[in-house]
């Protein structure tokens, strides 16, 4: 399909009014030694065969299987009305709202994005979103290095691993320092966290649950986090926060995450979006959009744009980041998500996540040879591990119909018999009880 | 009733959302230790109010698929329907990141396949020899540019402190350098609206990293000198950075990697027809030359024996920017449109987004400013200076426009250029709606003659017209309190 509406007459007529001669006369500007004779693509393709050519790579994807799999990424329900509303063309082919008169709807909704975060986190105030979690724990370190004009960065071996690599990599650019603090059997060793605190650092990143979906209690690390003037800076699982304690209540000083769960398909990782929440007095420094209620000429209110001052179409090199886009739609569908589900629904969806995950645990502590891994209260995560090799014994359960967890021997030394399994709201007990009559067939 | 009612303003106690499955297991709970103790405020509203509100307020938005949006450099183009059904096949909304870490290739190679078909195409429109689809947006493939390139130059031990930008780019650009540590210098334009070739080449030295120009650049003018600045940059070993941001001009006309770029990063939200969103999602995939590809990011994916494996690159490479292959589904639903469009239609595209922008400028050249003169290439740029000396600025032109069912051109930027209206009106617009806007832009400047002051009462027709953008930060109100 060539998408393009112009008839010969109309081709005509405008470069009549041009006053040029042919189409191609509309390059003269690039010089000819520089011009291309055709690209080395096939040519177009009708929607029909289009949508067939798709269809059919689609096809070779595995997808009928039951999904344990998380670290990050989770096979949350995605109600109907996100996709009926985010479908909505008025919200998805619409600009940057920087004419803001012309753009309420998506000013509105990311002002009630914001407040749902600050509701969520319990912190003070949010941006109007980032790229994703991994990206936006990156662009928190940045924003502690600048608050607290320290160039050392601790984290958190209890990190989502690929989430520490993106750190890693942004930070190493900057002549920032970055060490990882090791855990004990995966575990935060707070004694350890606390040995490297000193009026040097700028913040501690940690993630609660941690990757291996164990849950803490931060309370008095934060304390003496904050006797150094130590940032704490916490990577959140948004569903989590229905039952867990909010970070806010800790005293946490900035909170980001990924918004994949809110609302949004697993897609191979993405389109999802990373959020940012932080305390009030910080506001200056929180990097990307972020959206505010002001009045206009005849004293009606409505939403802007706000404090561009530290963004880089105005900044430019001074900017707080470089970052441009928020994800927008995807925070819009997280905006809908939360606002279906509602309050109760929350925190019920956060219960059967907990509830599910703890029945899976303990039936599976009945199969002989699995041992549970996890020491610590666990979320909806929790690792197994088996006499069998991790790799072995997923493939055996994706034929018997179950994408059962993640091995975690690829992510760690000395874990090669141990698996990651995530239990969300959409696994109903029947398909619980059918993995562990699997995985004890196998054993 | 308050225009502003939020969610928040909308919620009742006591009324149920959405029905969750049902708790078939033994509901247990953490430790109260560990336990919130106050639920999220979330709201209280049923289905049909969420919908109900969400869908009014989608009213109150322009959008392409009801508006014109001449929007210089953001290639408001229309985003065709079968991207959309293409990437809501369940065979790739359901795919597992973590099924990479699991190494589990045989359960992705569809969605392996669509990234090999993106990073293929997009090598033969640019020139360059291979691509990275991991960015997430188009600045983050800025950044890592960048990155390669410190790491380039870090291989070869050569010590540079500098990225070199003209005036008239994209604020990106340099926010971008000053993000992976260099400083930046910057070159004014000529009054050909180019680079200026003398103090460019004053400025430029072996402690240059790397030189990001946009080409075609921001006023739309193709830089007859660029093979002389890529020369000069190469003779020092510094690289030349190619924002591709103006994509859509040269489809089949001229490859950057030809040209002489060492790195391009794609906007696919533009040249490739993924949906804006309203400010996202992006996609920024990054293509480099022989010389940076050893210094790729850690995860591709290469064929072997007919079937697709992952390749996890170690050694040079520059590490992680995103965890998996970034945002796939814009890169799915740009590798859709691409294939959908074909190498044809891509050139085709070009020639017509060319086509219309210089019908506009013509059109409308004796009526505002022109800051440069002669042909330009997928958009075009005016100046309001005169009407703002009567009292009309570019803002006033933007704002009476949007009462008019068009979206205001791009305003004040590039900033070289005083009361800049950039106007980029994309291949898929057909003459009458370009000749429609051509005739309000028109009715505009007499009106500005005639009467400058009926200019601040615009726009009437959006229920709120022009924001106190000072009384927003004073009264900062970033969030319901309720």
């Amino acid at each position: 399909m060539p998408y393009t509406p112009h008839t010969k007459a109309d081709i005509r007529e405008m470069l009549d009014v041009i006053g040029l001669e042919k189409e191609t006369d509309l390059f003269s500007s690039v010089p000819s030694d520089l011009r291309v004779d055709h690209l080395n693509l096939s040519d177009s393709l009708d929607e029909f065969s289009t949508y067939t050519k798709f269809k059919n790579i689609a096809k070779k994807n595995i997808t009928d299987k039951v999904m344990f799999m998380g670290g990050g990424y989770y096979d949350h329900i995605v109600p109907s009305g996100v996709d009926a509303l985010a479908g909505r063309s008025e919200f998805y082919t619409a600009y940057t709202p920087y004419q803001a008169e012309a753009s309420q709807g998506t000013l509105q909704s990311l002002y009630e994005f914001q407040s749902l975060i600050c509701e969520m986190t319990g912190m003070d105030v949010a941006n109007a979103s980032m790229y994703d979690g991994a990206t936006a724990l990156a662009e928190s370190a940045l924003m502690a290095v600048r608050l607290t004009r320290r160039n050392k960065i601790l984290i958190d071996a209890g990190v989502n691993k690929t989430y520490i690599k993106v750190v890693q990599t942004y930070l190493k650019f900057r002549d920032i320092d970055v060490e990882v603090i090791q855990m004990d059997k995966d575990l935060t060793d707070f004694a350890s966290v606390e040995s490297k605190i000193d009026n040097t650092i700028a913040a501690y990143l940690f993630q609660n649950p941690n990757f291996f979906g164990n849950v803490q209690d931060f309370t008095s690390l934060i304390a003496k986090l904050h006797e150094s003037k130590v940032l704490a800076v916490m990577s959140a699982y948004p569903i989590a926060l229905g039952m867990i304690k909010d970070p806010g209540s800790l005293d946490v000083d900035i909170v980001c995450g990924d918004g994949q769960c809110l609302g949004n398909y697993l897609n191979f990782g993405g389109p999802t979006f990373g959020f940012m929440a932080t305390k009030q007095e910080d506001i200056r420094n929180l990097p990307g959009r972020i959206i505010g209620k002001t009045k206009d000429q005849d004293g009606k209110e409505m939403f802007v744009l706000t404090m561009q001052a530290r963004e880089q179409h105005i900044r430019r090199h001074r900017a707080t980041s470089n970052i441009c886009s928020n994800q927008n739609l995807l925070a819009l569908r997280a905006t809908m998500f939360m606002s279906l589900i509602g309050r109760d629904g929350f925190a019920n969806m956060s219960s059967l996540c907990h509830s599910k995950s703890e029945y899976l645990k303990s039936e599976l502590k009945k199969v002989k040879g699995i041992t549970i891994c996890n020491t610590a209260p666990t979320f909806n995560e929790f690792v197994i591990e088996t006499p069998l090799s991790a790799e072995s014994l997923l493939l055996k359960l994706r034929d018997a119909g179950f994408y059962a967890g993640i091995n975690l021997g690829n992510l760690y030394e000395n874990h090669e018999n141990k698996i990651m399994i995530s239990v969300t709201e959409k696994r109903s007990k029947d398909e619980l009880d059918t993995l562990v009559a699997a995985i004890g067939e196998i054993l | 009733m308050s225009v502003t009612e939020t969610i928040f303003d909308k919620s009742h106690e006591g009324r149920p959302g959405l029905a969750l499955p049902p708790m078939d297991v033994p509901a247990v709970s953490l430790d109260r230790t560990l336990v919130r103790n106050v639920k999220a405020k979330l709201p209280q509203m049923s289905e049909f109010d969420v919908i109900r509100h969400y869908t009014n307020l989608s009213n109150k938005n322009m959008s392409i698929d009801k508006n014109f949006y001449p929007l210089g450099s953001c290639t408001m183009k229309y985003n065709p329907k079968i991207t959309e059904r293409v990437a809501a096949l369940e065979g790739f909304t359901s795919m597992h990141p973590h099924l990479i870490t699991n190494n589990m290739t045989d359960s992705m190679q569809g969605t392996l396949e669509t990234i090999d078909m993106l990073e293929k195409t997009l090598c033969e429109v640019t020139g360059m020899d291979a691509f990275t689809t991991t960015p997430q947006a188009g600045a983050h493939g800025e950044m890592l540019g960048i990155m390669m390139i410190d790491a380039y130059h870090k291989s070869k031990g050569n010590k540079r402190k500098y990225v070199i930008v003209p005036d008239s780019s994209h604020g990106t650009n340099p926010a971008t350098a000053a993000m992976v540590g260099y400083e930046v210098i910057t070159i004014k334009s000529d009054a050909n609206g180019a680079m200026d070739f003398d103090e460019f080449k004053a400025k430029m030295s072996d402690e240059v990293a790397a030189v990001m120009l946009t080409v075609p650049n921001t006023l739309g003018m193709y830089n007859k000198k660029i093979k002389d600045i890529c020369a000069l940059a190469h003779s020092y070993d510094a690289m030349m950075y190619y924002d591709g941001a103006n994509m859509n001009a040269i489809m089949g006309v001229a490859k950057p990697g030809e040209i002489g770029f060492d790195v391009i990063h794609i906007n696919v939200h533009k040249t490739f027809a993924t949906p804006h969103g309203g400010g996202g999602p992006g996609s920024g995939p990054v293509g480099v030359n022989e010389k940076l590809k050893p210094f790729l990011p850690d995860l591709g994916i290469k064929k072997v024996d007919g079937k697709y494996e992952l390749d996890h690159r170690s050694g040079t490479s520059i590490g992680k920017i995103s965890p998996f292959f970034g945002q796939y589904g814009i890169s799915l639903r740009a590798i859709t449109y691409m294939t959908s469009l074909g190498g044809n239609g891509m050139y085709n595209a070009s020639t017509k987004a060319v086509l219309n922008a210089n019908y506009i400028r013509v059109r409308l050249r004796d009526y505002f400013d022109v800051p440069f003169d002669g042909l330009c290439m997928h958009e075009c740029v005016f100046s309001a200076k005169t009407l703002a000396k009567n009292g009309v600025t570019a803002m006033d032109i933007a704002k009476y426009l949007i009462d008019f069912g068009m979206h205001a051109p791009t305003v004040y930027f590039p900033l070289i250029v005083k009361e800049a209206i950039m106007i980029e009106p994309t291949e898929t617009e057909n003459k009458e709606t370009i000749d429609i806007f051509c005739d309000r832009m028109i009715k505009a400047v007499e009106l500005a003659r005639k009467d400058p002051a009926a200019f601040k009462a615009y726009p009437k027709t959006w229920g709120v017209s022009r924001p106190d953008d000072t009384l927003a930060i004073k009264e900062l109100n970033v969030r319901s309190r309720h």
